[in-house]
């Protein structure tokens, strides 16, 4: 076990330090030492996407990066998608339109589809189709996920067309 | 009871659909699967796994691995007690042999298959676990692998158990040879049925080992304390099952042993059996400490579910008019390691929902150097009506018959005899076919060129048995259900919508939780699509109850008799005063003053084989060149009798549907000569991802369930049966050819197409 390392990140907007050894993936730091465990293991090898996080704005697996690689970085994570009690336009659309069952891949989903919608407001079916591919949900078929995706983009639009 | 005829009844809650409490913190990351937990002092576990398909284990050296600094137990086969080979009933769900169970969890003189536990190590981390378990030392003694159905029922194959029970997955089976037993189901006098047909077909099909492949992996929490009182915190489809197991492999009384259901990540059949508590409870007994086993999805792969592949032959015929007349059936299912695999099932899914009057099936269960097969969504059927719904579909083409129309001729109706030997309880098969044939999808035309359309019936059987279900009404209104079955997808919000229509109340009132085994009483696990319709059931007469004792309270503050007291939709009245009433939570304020609140607790057994039926319509592009299938549009019809939450049904619709879709163009284990598994990612075992599939458009009909008072039936499997025979019927009409194989990946209908012009081509020289 070689010795452990000091890394600072910020997660979720917050200044965190912590001490990992450097076989440690973010996934573990962020579940086992951090304890957010939100952010679920599907199959630790980059194949399920359910440890999606968005790192320096990227959408990554949380699996495949090292914990000490994320020394300066920023980091985003379902536990932060929420602004106090109000969910996130995604997170409504998800349970309000059944985009969720056994909720074990949902956060990583949410992720992906951040990333998606930060990047592309207005995305059409393909494009999320794209965006989703490298996350793997076994109970839904997908179907009411891609249309939650929409919603949340139709209502995250609409918000802004109010505002502006 | 205030239940009129659930066709004619006006629901106030059943068909809404409100926001599942459990979502929230599902959405918001805080929802509790067994592998966000954490004791305090808790260690971690890990096995040690046979690289062989088939050895005996000669010795296992563990001394390097106990002298790892950090490591706090290493366990064996032998630190367990030995437990004889003892079939343990299951009530209709069958039996189960007890030594079978614990010589899965941990290998003692064989192992049986690439993946099989030999050893466990529990350290201070799970990285100091994995390097303990690589210094663990075992000595093998190689052994043939047995690796398919067919060659384990060949002559001369090795055997692999000198001495096994038959398998009993909800029927008995009988031995037939050493590494397999049968089961006959039949009616008839199948040579005159033969006799009397104008087209006779016979065909062979294939498919292979397929993985549940629930996104989490299995994870539990044991903690063994000083008094032998174990706790098991863990994502099970039967907790009262594993608890029952665990008791037995280990010889402690089952009062011992405390399991505490948590949040499940996808389960599908996969989560019904126990894996890991035997191996984790001994290392928490050794290390004194809590101990929690999380699995690698190679893990997951290699040793938990799958689902059998099979061998199956289907000879089939039809006079001219289209009539069914005889139909014989080989099947032949792997069983993996230990016998009991789901060829039951198989076998009465493959033809109930036709009418044949001669008729055979010959079942197998198989037992080949595999993981042990359990049970997966609907288990064993997708694959004997792969076979069968094609050769309807052969059959319908050569008498030149619409496909509903020739179904219609052979429907099953309510009240026919099945091949399982029982009559079919009500449902309402013809207005299926009516109503596929209406849809546009039945007769939009196709567009391309390579495109083609497929249909696939099937009718499935959901179970009832125990159930267990408790309410308890609180002073300000508020009502908790408490029942003993694991919520995989939403079954929490569809007990309280019908508690909340039973009792005659809102939604909001109610909330519904899934209580361990120390606080509810037994209820059989969350499978054969038995939830919503059998605990629901139970559900609703421990709301009848309720509201007994409730009108009995309002009895006694108008100083009336109990029976004068009637109530509907959530108030009480007065048969002799009309202008007497007592609303619902007026009725609640007063419990405390009448005797306290109330609760109700029943254990009941709803009636089994409700019928449930599917119909698929597909539409697929076959891409010649590379035999590349995609799916252009998919309508997925099925029953469901009272659909309690539209969306949730659609969701149980939509989600077998792709994951038999999945089975049907990608899903198999890969296998080699010498039996390692070489797919064990889910990279190489492909499951279908967002690029993959289409909108599933989802038509729910709602014939009654006579035996629900809501007319509900379950509705979780029946959507995995058709995809793969509405596939290869519709790869049929765009290309002309029969795919005899699962899954239909790329490489072989492009070896299909390739033989298909060869043949043709050799027939154009010979016209020359």
């Amino acid at each position: 076990m070689s010795r452990r390392k000091h890394v600072t990140a910020t997660i979720n907007g917050e200044s965190i330090e912590f001490l990992c050894e450097p076989r440690q993936s973010l996934l573990e730091v962020l579940r086992d030492l951090l304890h957010l465990t939100g952010t679920k293991e599907g199959c630790n090898d980059g194949n399920c996407g359910a440890c999606s996080v968005i790192m320096n704005g990227i959408l990554v697996d949380s699996c495949c990066v090292l914990g000490v690689e994320a020394e300066g970085s920023e980091i985003e994570t379902v536990e932060g998608l929420a602004k106090g009690d109000k969910l996130h336009p995604l997170q409504k659309a998800f349970l309000e339109h059944t985009g969720l069952q056994c909720g074990i891949c949902t956060p990583g989903f949410l992720m992906a589809a951040k990333a998606l919608l930060d990047k592309y407001p207005r995305p059409d079916e393909m494009q999320i189709r794209h965006w989703l591919a490298g996350n793997l949900c076994r109970c839904t078929g997908y179907d009411k996920l891609i249309r939650c995706v929409t919603i949340a983009a139709d209502s995250m639009t609409e918000a802004q067309h109010e505002q502006s | 009871m205030n239940n009129p005829e659930p066709a004619a009844r006006e629901f106030r809650v059943l068909g809404t659909r409100p926001v599942r409490p459990d979502g929230f913190d599902k959405v918001l990351g805080r929802a509790l699967f067994p592998d966000d937990f954490y004791l305090p002092n808790m260690i971690h576990g890990r096995f040690l796994r046979s690289p062989h398909a088939h050895a005996r284990i000669k010795a296992i050296d563990t001394s390097a691995a106990e002298t790892l600094p950090g490591v706090r137990a290493v366990v064996t086969g032998a630190d367990f007690p030995h437990i004889d080979n003892v079939m343990v009933s299951k009530g209709t769900a069958g039996m189960v042999n007890i030594g079978d169970i614990a010589a899965n969890c941990i290998a003692r003189d064989k192992v049986l298959y690439d993946g099989h536990a030999v050893a466990g190590v529990a350290a201070d981390n799970p990285h100091i676990a994995e390097e303990a378990v690589n210094l663990i030392r075992v000595e093998y003694e190689l052994l043939p692998p047995v690796m398919d159905v067919r060659g384990a029922m060949a002559a001369d194959a090795p055997v692999i158990h000198e001495d096994s029970l038959p398998g009993a997955f909800i029927a008995l089976t009988k031995k037939y040879l050493p590494n397999a037993s049968r089961l006959q189901l039949g009616s008839g006098d199948l040579e005159k049925g033969f006799a009397e047909a104008d087209v006779i077909l016979e065909r062979e099909f294939t498919s292979s080992t397929i993985h549940q492949g629930y996104i989490e992996s299995h994870v539990t929490t044991v903690n063994w304390d000083a008094s032998d009182h174990i706790t098991v915190w863990t994502a099970t489809q039967g907790p009262f099952n594993l608890r029952y197991h665990l008791a037995e492999v280990l010889l402690l009384p089952v009062a011992n042993i405390s399991v505490v259901p948590m949040e499940i990540g996808g389960a599908f059949g996969g989560k019904e059996r126990m894996y890991l508590e035997p191996v984790a409870a001994m290392l928490s007994k050794k290390s004194g400490r809590p101990v929690k086993v999380a699995l690698r999805r190679d893990e997951v792969l290699r040793a938990t579910g799958p689902s059998s592949g099979t061998y199956v032959k289907v000879k089939m015929g039809a006079r001219k008019d289209g009539t069914l007349v005889a139909a014989d059936l080989h099947l032949a299912y792997e069983a993996g390691a230990y016998p009991g695999g789901p060829i039951f099932l198989g076998a009465i899914a493959s033809t109930s929902r036709y009418n044949i009057p001669n008729i055979q099936i010959n079942g197998f269960d198989v037992i080949v150097n595999k993981p042990t097969m359990r049970p997966y969504r609907a288990p064993g059927a997708a694959q004997s009506v792969f076979a069968v719904e094609q050769i309807i579909d052969e059959l319908a083409h050569e008498l030149n018959m619409d496909l509903i129309d020739f179904r219609m001729k052979n429907l099953t109706k309510s009240g026919d005899l099945l091949v399982a030997g029982f009559p079919c309880l009500p449902i309402d098969t013809v207005a299926m076919m009516e109503a596929v044939k209406a849809h546009p999808h039945y007769s939009a035309p196709l567009t391309g060129k390579n495109q083609g359309r497929g249909l696939a019936y099937t009718m499935w059987f959901g179970l009832g048995e125990a159930s267990s279900a408790q309410i308890s009404v609180n002073p300000d209104g508020s009502v908790q259900v408490l029942t003993g079955s694991p919520d995989l997808s939403g079954t929490r919000m569809t007990f309280a919508m019908q508690a909340a229509e039973a009792l005659g109340i809102d939604v909001e009132h109610v909330t519904a939780s899934v209580g361990g085994t120390e606080a509810i009483g037994f209820a059989l696990p969350t499978v054969g699509s038995r939830t919503t319709y059998a605990t629901g059931a139970v559900i609703c007469e421990v709301a009848q109850e309720v509201l007994k004792q409730m009108s009995a309270r309002v009895a006694l503050l108008w100083e009336t008799a109990p029976e004068l007291v009637t109530v509907n939709n959530g108030v009480f009245r007065n048969k002799e005063d009309p202008d007497l009433s007592m609303s619902y939570s007026e009725m609640c304020e007063k419990l405390f003053e009448t005797g306290g609140p109330i609760t109700v607790h029943m254990t009941r057994s709803p009636q089994s084989f409700i019928p449930g039926i599917a119909v698929h319509l597909v539409d697929v592009e076959v891409d010649p060149e590379t035999g590349k299938v995609d799916i252009l549009r998919y309508t997925a019809f099925q029953d469901v009798g009272k659909a309690v939450h539209p969306d949730y049904v659609a969701g149980q619709m939509q989600g077998a549907t792709v994951q038999g879709i999945g089975m049907a163009l990608n899903e198999g284990y890969f296998y080699d000569a010498e039996g390692h598994l070489k797919n064990t990612s889910l990279l190489d075992y492909r499951m279908p991802t967002t690029l993959d599939v289409p909108m599933i458009e989802t038509v729910i009909l709602e014939s009654p369930n006579p035996s629900h008072p809501f007319g509900v039936r379950g509705c979780g499997e029946h959507s995995i049966i058709p995809p793969a025979a509405a596939i290869a019927n519709a790869i049929h009409d765009a290309v002309g050819v029969r795919m005899n194989s699962m899954p239909m990946a790329p490489h072989k209908v492009c070896a299909a197409i390739k033989a298909k012009q060869t043949a043709s081509n050799r027939r154009l020289r010979g016209q020359t």
